[in-house]
C-alpha cells in the first residue's frame, strides 16, 4: 500500500505529469461530449479527423514555442514573435503575390528566404538588445512587439494581401505520407532544435547561462553570444510558424496574422515546465503544453462557444497548471516536512557548517 | 575629518538623474507640439490640446494605475480587457433596465475585484506577475465575448449626458467630463505615491523587495493593493470609454496594455521599478496623443506609423534610462 | 561592571537544523554600554545565534530575557520594535529612497494622515548630527558610498530606540577610513549606554573596539572574556580549538626550496598591473609548482587581484606576461586559454549552477573551452566525472544529482573539479576552504600541495593565516587595496609577522582617531 501511494508520488511529481493528466481529461471529455471525437478516417489518401486537426493547427504554435523555449531557458523572453510571424508572412506573400508565376518552386523559395532572412535580422536586433546593450529582454522584445506590427502593416500597406499559390498554400495545408505537412514541419523543427541542443553542448550551455550567468562567464562561457543566438534563433521559429499562419488562408494580414501567439507560447513553455526564471527546459513539454492550449481551443470550437469565450477555459488552465508547478503552491498544500530551516536559510549556505 | 571626506561620494551631476527621463519626455513633447504648430494652421488651436486629453482620458486613467503596478518592477496585462469588460458589463446591465445609480458600483467594482485576486496569486503562490496577469486577460476578455458576443448600444439618459456635457470657455474650446475625472485620478494618485505610506512602500518594493522585507514593510499587502488599484482604474478606465464611445464591445481595447505600458516608459517609469512619477506618465500618455494627431494632420502617412513611432520612442526612452544608468539593483 | 544588570541575557540556547547542530546550550548575555564581540570561525554558530535573537528562527529550548523580561520574537521587525536591532553585512535598504526616507520609511512622520516630509528631514538631520555624518538627506542613498549606506542603516537602527544593537559583520567591505569611522559611531552609541553586539572576522577590529568577547566552537560556548584577559593568540587558540592539532597533523612534509622552484621564466608575471577603484598597481609572480599565498583582511584586494589576474576583471594599467609573452585578459576565456583556473570565493553566486547536475557542472568549464559544437563526448564525461568523484571523494556519489543538493564543501569539491580536468597550469583558489568542515579543508589542503607537486601553479587565497602558511611557498600579503609585502615563506616567518605587516599603519591610523 505505502509502496504505491510513494510510486504514485514519484509519476506524480514527474515534470510532464500534470500536462498529461490536463490533457488527457481534455481528450476524454471531448469524447464523452462527441463520441466520435477520437475517430480518423482516411479519405483521398489523407487522414481526417479532429485529432489530426489538432496536430495541424497545433504546429505553428509548437514551433513558436520551441524558440521561445530556449529564449525562456537562459533568462529571458521574447514578446515579439508574433510581430515577427506577421512581417514574415507579409514578405513572402508581398513577394509571392509579384510574381507573374505565383506556383513556381523557385518564387517560393526565394520569398522564403527572403522573409527568413528578414525575421534573421529582426532576431538579431533583439540579441543585440538583451546580450550586447544590457536591456531587460522583457523591454528590449516590447520594442519590436509594438514597432513589429506596424513594420508589417507598412509591407502590406494596410491591406491584406492574397495569393493563389499552390506550393506557398502547401506549407499549410499539403499533405505528406497521409498527414498534415505541417505536422511534419513542425516535427522537423522539434527534432532539429532537439538534435542540436542535446547533441551538441549547447543545451547544457544555455540551462547553465539561464542558471546562474555570472558562474557561467567565471567558467568560460561567452554567454552574450549565447544570448544573441536563442533570440535569433527564435526568430527563425517565428518565420516559419508565419509561413504556415500566411499559408493556412492563403493570405497576409499585418494586423492579425500571429497575433497573441506570443503569449500563447510562452503558456506553452510554463505548462511544459520550463521555468520563467530560467535554467532547465523541456522541449517535450513544451510540445505538449502547445498540444493543450490547441485541444482547448479545438474541443471549444467544437462545443461551438466562441473562440474569445474559449479565452474563460484558457485562463483557467493557466491558472491551474501554473498553480500545480508552483513550489509555494504545493508547499501551501503539503506541510508534511516538519523541523525544515525557513526558506532563507538557502541565501546563507556558505555560512552553514554541514557534514561534508 | 573623516565626516567630510565621506560625503563626495556624491557626484558633480547638478541635475537629479532620476528627473531626466521625465525631463526629457517633457522635452519632446514641447517639441512634437512645436513641430505641430509650425507645420499645420489648425494645429495651434487650442482645442487640438483639448481633443488630444478627451480621446486619451480613459488611456490616462489607465495607465495611471499601471504606473503603481510598474513602480513596484510588476506589470499587468489584463487592463485592455478589464477595460473591455467593464465598459460590456455597464452595457449590458443598462440594456436590461437597470438604474446608472446601481450600475456604476457593480461595474466599478469587478475591476478590483479581478486586480485583488491576482495580487493575491502572485502575492501567495509567486507566479510571476506576467502569467499571473495573462490569466487575467484571458478570464476578462472571455467575459466580454461570454457577456454579449456584439456590441451593445448604451442609451442611458446619465451615459448620454456625461458624453455631452462640455466644460469650455466662451469661445467655443471645452473638454469632456472624462477628462475632469482622469485629472483627478491623476491628482489622487500622485498624491497616494508622495504622501502615504502606502505610496512610499511601493518606490520602496520597487527599490528592493528583499530590503523592504527586511525593513519590516507589508510586502505582501502592497502589492496586492497595486494590482486592485491596476484593477480599480482599469474599471474607471472602461467607465470612460463607455462615456466616450456609448457603447460597450466585446473586442474593444485589444492590445491597450502595450500602449498603456509604452505611455508610462515613455513617460520616465523604469520597469524594473523604485523609480518614475505620475507626471511623466500624463507626458507619455500625451506624447502617445500628440503622435496620433500628428499622423492623422498629415494625411500622408497611415495609420500603422503610429506604431513604428511608438516603437522607436520606447527604444529611445529605454537607451536612455540605460545610458544614464537607472539601476539601482 | 559585572556589578550592573545585563540588558539582554540568553541562557541554555539550543536550535538543530536536520543533520546540524548549529547551537548547543549557548549561553550569552549582554550589558548596556559595551561592545560585546561574538566570535567563532564560520560556522560556529554566530549567525545562528543573531537570528534566534532577532526572531528569524524559534529556539528548541532555552530562555532569552530582555531587560528582565523574557521575549520571543518572531521576526527582525517584532524584535526592533522591542528594542532590538539589526545591521547585517549587506546594506539592506533600498538605494532608490531618499537617506531621510530610508531611516524612516515604515514609521514616517505623519500629520493629517499624510507623510511629513518636512519632519521627517528634520528629524533625519538631527540624527544624522548625532552620528557626526553630514550628507544631504534628500539625496538617493544609492549616490553615497557603501560605508555611508552602512551608517544610514545604523541611523535606521537606533532611532527606534534601541536598547540592543546587533552589528553582523559591518565592516567586510569598508574601508580602513570608513571603519575608524564605524568604531567612532559605536563608541558614541556605547557611552549613551546602547548594548552593541558585534560580530567581525578581523581580530584587530576586536581589540580596537570591543570590551568583551564571546567564543563560540561547533555551535557550542567556549567562554566569555573581558578584552584585556585574552590575548590574541589566546582568541584564536579557542575558536579555532583542536582544529589547529588535526591539520598541524596532517602535513608536516618539508617545503621545496623556494630557490629552486623561482628558477627560470614564471609562469605568470604581473607588473604594476592595476584597477581603477579596485586594486593599486601591484607586481607578482608565480613559477610552476609555487603555491602563492595572498594573505590580507577581507577586503583588502585579495579578490581583485584574482579577478583581474583571471580576466574576469578587466586591468586599467600594467602588463601581463604568461610563459613569458605579454598578454592581455579581457575575459575569462582568455585567461582559460592561457590555462588559468578561478575558483571562486562565492561558491553559490559565481561558482555553481545550482540547477545542473554533478557531472554537467564539473564539466562545464572543459566544455566552455571547447566551445559547444565540440561536446565532450558522454562516455569520457562519465570517466573524468568518475575519476575526480573519487579522487576528491565527493558525497554523495551519484553524479547526476543537481549540485545544489550537496553541502558547502562537495560543492567546492566540485568546483575544483572543474577545474582541475581542464589541466590548468595555474589555478586560483579564492578561499576555498571558507565554510566547510574540517574533513573537507584537510583534503583540500592535501589536494593542494600535490597538485603543486605535480608542477601546477596554485595562487591560494585564503583569510586563515595558519593556512596559508602551512601551504604557500611565498605570501604576497594585501592591505587597502595594495599588495605591502612580499615574504618568502621559510622559518622567520609565522602568523604574527603576516599579522603585523597587514596591521602595521592600520594600527596607526586607528591610534589618532
Amino acid at each position: 500500500m505505502s509502496e504505491w501511494k510513494s510510486r504514485f508520488r514519484a509519476l506524480a511529481g514527474h515534470r510532464l505529469f500534470w500536462p498529461v493528466v490536463v490533457l488527457a481529461v481534455m481528450l476524454l471529455a471531448n469524447t464523452v461530449y462527441r463520441p466520435g471525437f477520437l475517430a480518423v478516417q482516411m479519405r483521398d489518401g489523407h487522414l481526417y479527423g479532429s485529432l489530426v486537426d489538432i496536430l495541424r493547427l497545433s504546429a505553428p504554435l509548437i514551433l513558436v514555442a520551441l524558440g521561445m523555449t530556449l529564449v525562456i531557458s537562459t533568462g529571458g523572453i521574447d514578446l515579439s514573435v508574433g510581430s515577427v510571424c506577421a512581417i514574415s508572412g507579409a514578405v513572402a506573400c508581398l513577394y509571392i503575390s509579384k510574381q507573374p508565376d505565383q506556383d513556381s518552386l523557385g518564387a517560393m523559395f526565394t520569398a522564403l528566404a527572403m522573409a527568413l532572412g528578414l525575421a534573421l535580422v529582426l532576431g538579431a536586433w533583439n540579441g543585440v538588445l538583451v546580450a550586447v546593450i544590457g536591456i531587460q529582454p522583457i523591454i528590449a522584445t516590447l520594442i519590436l512587439m509594438v514597432a513589429g506590427r506596424g513594420l508589417a502593416q507598412l509591407i502590406t500597406e494596410g491591406q491584406i494581401i492574397t495569393i493563389n499559390a499552390d506550393p506557398y498554400r502547401a506549407i499549410g495545408l499539403g499533405h505528406f505520407l497521409t498527414l498534415p505537412l505541417a505536422i511534419f514541419i513542425a516535427l522537423g523543427a522539434a527534432l532539429l532544435i532537439a538534435a542540436i541542443t542535446r547533441r551538441s553542448a549547447l543545451g547544457m550551455i544555455i540551462e547553465s547561462v539561464g542558471g546562474n550567468a555570472e558562474a557561467s562567464r567565471l567558467a568560460g562561457i561567452r554567454s552574450g553570444r549565447i544570448t544573441f543566438l536563442v533570440y535569433v534563433v527564435s526568430a527563425a521559429c517565428a518565420a516559419v510558424a508565419g509561413f504556415m499562419i500566411t499559408a493556412n488562408v492563403s493570405s497576409a494580414d499585418g494586423n492579425t496574422a500571429g497575433l497573441w501567439i506570443e503569449l500563447d507560447a510562452i503558456l506553452a513553455v510554463v505548462i511544459g515546465g520550463t521555468s520563467l526564471a530560467g535554467g532547465r527546459f523541456f522541449l517535450s513539454g513544451t510540445i505538449l503544453g502547445a498540444l493543450i492550449i490547441q485541444t482547448l481551443t479545438t474541443s471549444v470550437y467544437a462545443m461551438s462557444i466562441s473562440p474569445q469565450t474559449a479565452l474563460l477555459f484558457k485562463a483557467v488552465v493557466v491558472i491551474a497548471v501554473c498553480l500545480i508547478n508552483a513550489p509555494a503552491f504545493r508547499a501551501k498544500l503539503v506541510r508534511r516536512k516538519p523541523g525544515l530551516p525557513p526558506a532563507d536559510v538557502s541565501g546563507d549556505q556558505r555560512k552553514e557548517r554541514v557534514p561534508a | 575629518m573623516t565626516a567630510t571626506q565621506l560625503t563626495i561620494g556624491r557626484g558633480p551631476v547638478r541635475l537629479p538623474r532620476r528627473h531626466i527621463p521625465v525631463l526629457a519626455t517633457l522635452a519632446l513633447l514641447l517639441v512634437m507640439y512645436g513641430i505641430g504648430v509650425s507645420q499645420y494652421q489648425a494645429f495651434s488651436n487650442i482645442q487640438v490640446v483639448f481633443n488630444v486629453l478627451i480621446d486619451n482620458s480613459f488611456l490616462l486613467v489607465v495607465a495611471v494605475g499601471m504606473t503603481f503596478v510598474i513602480l513596484t518592477g510588476g506589470i499587468d496585462l489584463s487592463v485592455g480587457s478589464v477595460v473591455a469588460m467593464t465598459a460590456m458589463v455597464s452595457a449590458s446591465l443598462l440594456e436590461r433596465g437597470l438604474p446608472a445609480g446601481a450600475v456604476l458600483p457593480i461595474a466599478l467594482l469587478i475591476g478590483p475585484m479581478l486586480g485583488f485576486l491576482m495580487g493575491c496569486v502572485i502575492h501567495f503562490f509567486d507566479i510571476q506577475p506576467f502569467i499571473a496577469t495573462l490569466a487575467g486577460m484571458f478570464f476578462a476578455r472571455g467575459m466580454c465575448t461570454f457577456i454579449s458576443g456584439s456590441s451593445i448600444p448604451i442609451s442611458d439618459g446619465f451615459w448620454t449626458s456625461m458624453s455631452q456635457t462640455r466644460i469650455g470657455d466662451p469661445r467655443g474650446n471645452f473638454v469632456s467630463i472624462s477628462v475632469v475625472i482622469a485629472f483627478v485620478v491623476v491628482a489622487v494618485a500622485a498624491y497616494t505615491l508622495a504622501y502615504t505610506r502606502l505610496g512610499r512602500n511601493v518606490y520602496a518594493i520597487g527599490g528592493n523587495q528583499q530590503s523592504a522585507l527586511l525593513m519590516g514593510l507589508p510586502v505582501g499587502r502592497t502589492k496586492i493593493a497595486v494590482y486592485t488599484i491596476s484593477g480599480l482604474c482599469s474599471a474607471i478606465g472602461g467607465i470612460l470609454l463607455s462615456f466616450y464611445t456609448l457603447s460597450g464591445a466585446p473586442l474593444i481595447a485589444v492590445g491597450m496594455e502595450l500602449d498603456v505600458i509604452a505611455a508610462v516608459v515613455i513617460g520616465g517609469t523604469v520597469l524594473t521599478g523604485g523609480s518614475g512619477y505620475v507626471f511623466g506618465t500624463v507626458l507619455g500618455v500625451l506624447v502617445l496623443g500628440v503622435i496620433q494627431t500628428l499622423i492623422t494632420f498629415d494625411g500622408s502617412l497611415n495609420s500603422w506609423w503610429t506604431k513604428i513611432v511608438i516603437g522607436g520612442l520606447l527604444f529611445a526612452f529605454i537607451l536612455l534610462q540605460r545610458l544614464i544608468g537607472i539601476r539601482y539593483k | 561592571m559585572t556589578e550592573r544588570h545585563p540588558v539582554l541575557t540568553m541562557t541554555g540556547i539550543s536550535k538543530a537544523f536536520p543533520g546540524v547542530r548549529a547551537l548547543h546550550d549557548v549561553d550569552f548575555r549582554l550589558f548596556p554600554g559595551e561592545v560585546h564581540a561574538l566570535m567563532g570561525e564560520n560556522g560556529a554558530g554566530k549567525s545562528t545565534l543573531i537570528k534566534v535573537l532577532t526572531g528569524v528562527y524559534g529556539i528548541d529550548s532555552g530562555t532569552i530575557i530582555l531587560s528582565g523580561e523574557p521575549v520571543s520574537f518572531r521576526g527582525p521587525m517584532q524584535a526592533s520594535a522591542g528594542g532590538v536591532s539589526t545591521v547585517y553585512q549587506e546594506v539592506n535598504l533600498c538605494a532608490n529612497l531618499s537617506v531621510a526616507e530610508n531611516i524612516f520609511i515604515g514609521r514616517e512622520p505623519r500629520r493629517f494622515g499624510a507623510v511629513w516630509w518636512g519632519e521627517m528631514r528634520r528629524r533625519a538631520r538631527a540624527l544624522l548630527t548625532r552620528l557626526d555624518l553630514d550628507i544631504d538627506v534628500n539625496a538617493p542613498l544609492a549616490s553615497y558610498s557603501l560605508a555611508v549606506q552602512q551608517m544610514v542603516a545604523i541611523a535606521r537602527a537606533i532611532d527606534v530606540q534601541a536598547r540592543v544593537l546587533v552589528l553582523d559583520e559591518p565592516t567586510s567591505s569598508l574601508d580602513t577610513g570608513e571603519v575608524a569611522q564605524l568604531f567612532r559611531i559605536m563608541r558614541q552609541l556605547r557611552d549613551e549606554g546602547i548594548a552593541i553586539l558585534f560580530v567581525t572576522h578581523f581580530l584587530d577590529q576586536v581589540y580596537g573596539i570591543a570590551d568583551r568577547i564571546t567564543v563560540l566552537r561547533n555551535g557550542s560556548l567556549v567562554g566569555e572574556y573581558t578584552t584585556a584577559e585574552l590575548s590574541q593568540l589566546g582568541l584564536v587558540e579557542k575558536m579555532i580549538g583542536k582544529e589547529l592539532d588535526v591539520l598541524e597533523r596532517l602535513d608536516e612534509q618539508p617545503k621545496r626550496e623556494l630557490a629552486v622552484l623561482e628558477r627560470g621564466t614564471p609562469f605568470l608575471d604581473a607588473r604594476e598591473l592595476s584597477r581603477k577603484g579596485s586594486v593599486a598597481p601591484f607586481s607578482l609572480t608565480i613559477h610552476a609548482g609555487e603555491v602563492v599565498g595572498l594573505a590580507g583582511l577581507l577586503g583588502s584586494g585579495r579578490t581583485e587581484v584574482a579577478r583581474l589576474l583571471f580576466g574576469a576583471d578587466r586591468a586599467d594599467h600594467g602588463d601581463l606576461s604568461v610563459d613569458g609573452r605579454g598578454t592581455t585578459l579581457r575575459n575569462p576565456v582568455g585567461a582559460i586559454a592561457q590555462g588559468i583556473g578561478f575558483c571562486s570565493e562565492n561558491r553559490r553566486l559565481e561558482g555553481i549552477v545550482g540547477e545542473l547536475t554533478v557531472r554537467e557542472n564539473i564539466i562545464l568549464a572543459l566544455q566552455a573551452a571547447r566551445g559547444w559544437l565540440r561536446p565532450v563526448a558522454r562516455r569520457r564525461q562519465d570517466e573524468l566525472v568518475d575519476k575526480y568523484v573519487k579522487a576528491l571523494s565527493i558525497r554523495p556519489a551519484n553524479p547526476e544529482i543537481p549540485v545544489a543538493n550537496l553541502s558547502g564543501g562537495n560543492q567546492q569539491k566540485v568546483l575544483l573539479a572543474r577545474w582541475l580536468i581542464t589541466e590548468p597550469r595555474l589555478l586560483i583558489l579564492d578561499e576555498p576552504t571558507r565554510g566547510i568542515d574540517v574533513g573537507a579543508k584537510a583534503e583540500i589542503q592535501k589536494l593542494v600541495v600535490e597538485l603543486s607537486d605535480g608542477g601546477m601553479a596554485v595562487l591560494f587565497i585564503s583569510a586563515e593565516l595558519e593556512e596559508v602558511l602551512r601551504l604557500s611557498h611565498k605570501v604576497a600579503v594585501m592591505r587597502d587595496r595594495t599588495l605591502v609585502s612580499e615574504l618568502t615563506n621559510d622559518e622567520s616567518v609565522d602568523s604574527d609577522r603576516i599579522m603585523q605587516t597587514i596591521a602595521s599603519g592600520a594600527g596607526e591610523e586607528r591610534a589618532t582617531t
